[in-house]
């Protein structure tokens, strides 16, 4: 299975290469209204792995054969900045960020109350500008701080992070190397810090078991992305009564 | 009361309109080697749901970090006759999602061997395009295109390559060297009720939608949650459980 270019182990004596436990996460690093032109944005981090996201809307929905007459329409867009992997990223569409665009959609689409905004579009521009694994939960979180930002109504956050399975452990939060090396990478997204999963996609394979402990820990994580991003919001929010 | 909430009702009652059980698929029918020109091939057929499968394979140059692996590809042509709501043009987000669903329930098991399609290390290896056409789009077309793809690839011959020329014979050889062939399912939810292979007018009222694909020991490999709504950690660990027991029976439709 060793690939070329791979570590020769990914945990050595119970630590992994950065030196965290299997449940410890990357370093979060998360702020809100970043962005002047943007009604609402917001910035979130694990590690490297860091996205911007900024929200356009509600705003009048053009072309207008794209309105819907009773709701808001909601579209992320997901993207890479050419620079943000070793490789350069061809700027444009990709199958890989269509998907995760729509998914991202889907999954905010379950806290939106897309009838208080008829005829309208809000708009969610989703940049991954530093890629280290992990890189759709760090902007499925962002999309979030923005869109509250914005004041758009939802009934919750949405928090994200990823699980794995690395050398036979289950992992929170994957970094690189475990990502292209290890076995199981599985992203999901939560309502709040409530067991409700809106967003799951997994790559690798695991037994029926491993995904009870998978879900398990997938919730304390999303449950710890939830407080984290709660706390930036309330620091933004109280403190600066007044605005700007 | 309107088609919307009739559907909602008689599903919190338990019922479903063609009165199915829950976890009961349509009639299915899987027919393969239908096209000749095709070097694997299936027809599947969910009900009204119906949806051609087929294998081309050329040879590329390997991609830089696996230069001793052949290639796998899906895509999926959604055509405007099986659904008014399909266009022509690129594929849309549904067409992109079915075939990268159908294609990580494929390449997550390994299920295709391909160290075994490498022609020379760095310069050749053979490319595996499997194309999903819908022609009849009836609802469940994920579960479908996954098995439709699984019963083409089992009935795939490698063409002849002919290493002087640089050209492919269309003169079918050995089997496509495959190491697994997983099943992938869904589990849909409208309200609490938890099911499985939805007709369109189910499909169109469905909150949230979750996909698994099973190998042949049972284990999972690749999921993919779909839909507006969420499903508790509880649903999710039932619907791997529907997964795995139901990926038994449709098994015996892989000849």
């Amino acid at each position: 299975m060793a690939k070329e270019g791979a570590p020769e182990k990914l945990i050595i004596d119970g630590k992994r290469l950065d030196g965290r436990d299997f449940e410890t996460f990357r370093k979060f690093d998360l702020s809100v209204h970043v962005l002047k032109r943007s009604n609402g944005s917001g910035t979130f981090a694990f590690g490297n792995t860091r996205a911007i996201a900024g929200v356009q809307g509600p705003r009048e929905l053009h072309p207008k054969f794209l309105q819907d007459p009773r709701n808001a329409v909601l579209r992320c867009r997901y993207m890479m900045a050419p620079f943000s992997t070793s490789d350069r990223i061809r700027p444009g569409h990709s199958r890989r960020g269509t998907e995760i665009s729509k998914v991202t959609t889907d999954a905010f689409m379950s806290v939106l109350c897309p009838e208080d905004f008829p005829k309208t579009g809000i708009d969610v521009f989703i940049q991954i500008l530093e890629a280290d694994a992990s890189t759709r939960c760090a902007g499925i979180n962002a999309a979030s701080l923005a869109l509250a930002d914005a004041a758009v109504p939802m009934k919750d956050l949405i928090a994200s992070c990823s699980v794995g399975k690395v050398e036979g452990h289950i992992v929170t939060d994957l970094n690189g190397p475990e990502d292209m090396y290890g076995d199981v990478d599985f992203a999901v997204s939560m309502i709040g810090d409530t067991d409700k999963v809106v967003h799951l996609q997994m790559d690798g394979v695991i037994t029926r078991d491993e995904l009870s402990r998978m879900l398990i820990m997938a919730h304390k994580g999303c449950s710890e992305v939830y407080k984290n991003m709660k706390a930036a919001l309330k620091a933004k929010y109280s403190s600066n009564v007044e605005g700007e | 009361m309107t088609g919307q909430n009739y559907i909602k009702k008689i599903f919190s009652e338990g019922k479903r309109l063609d009165n199915r059980k829950m976890d009961e698929f349509r009639k299915v029918s899987v027919e393969t080697g239908i096209l000749s020109n095709a070097e694997g091939s299936a027809k599947i057929k969910f009900g009204d749901t119906e949806l051609l499968v087929g294998i081309k394979m050329d040879v590329l140059t390997p991609f830089p970090d696996t230069p001793n692996e052949g290639v796998l590809m899906v895509e999926s042509e959604f055509v405007p006759f099986a659904s008014p709501e399909f266009e022509l043009g690129p594929p849309c987000e549904q067409a992109v999602e079915l075939a990268r669903v159908v294609d990580r329930g494929i390449r997550e098991c390994k299920a295709v061997d391909v160290e075994k399609l490498c022609i020379e290390a760095g310069e050749k290896v053979w490319a595996v395009h499997i194309d999903i056409n819908i022609i009849n789009h009836d609802g469940n077309l994920i579960d479908a295109a996954s098995i439709g793809a699984i019963a083409a690839l089992l009935n795939t011959k490698i063409p002849k390559y002919d290493a002087e020329k640089g050209k492919v014979i269309r003169e079918l050889g050995e089997q496509l060297p495959l190491k697994d062939a997983p099943i992938e399912l869904t589990v849909f939810k409208i309200g609490d009720t938890l099911f499985m292979d939805p007709t369109i007018e189910e499909e169109d009222e469905m909150e949230a939608r979750i996909t698994m694909a099973i190998t042949q020991d049972g284990n999972i490999s690749a999921i993919q949650k779909g839909g507006t709504g969420y499903f508790t950690s509880t649903e999710i660990e039932t619907a791997a459980d529907m997964i795995i027991a139901k990926s038994k029976d449709l098994r015996s439709f892989l000849k």
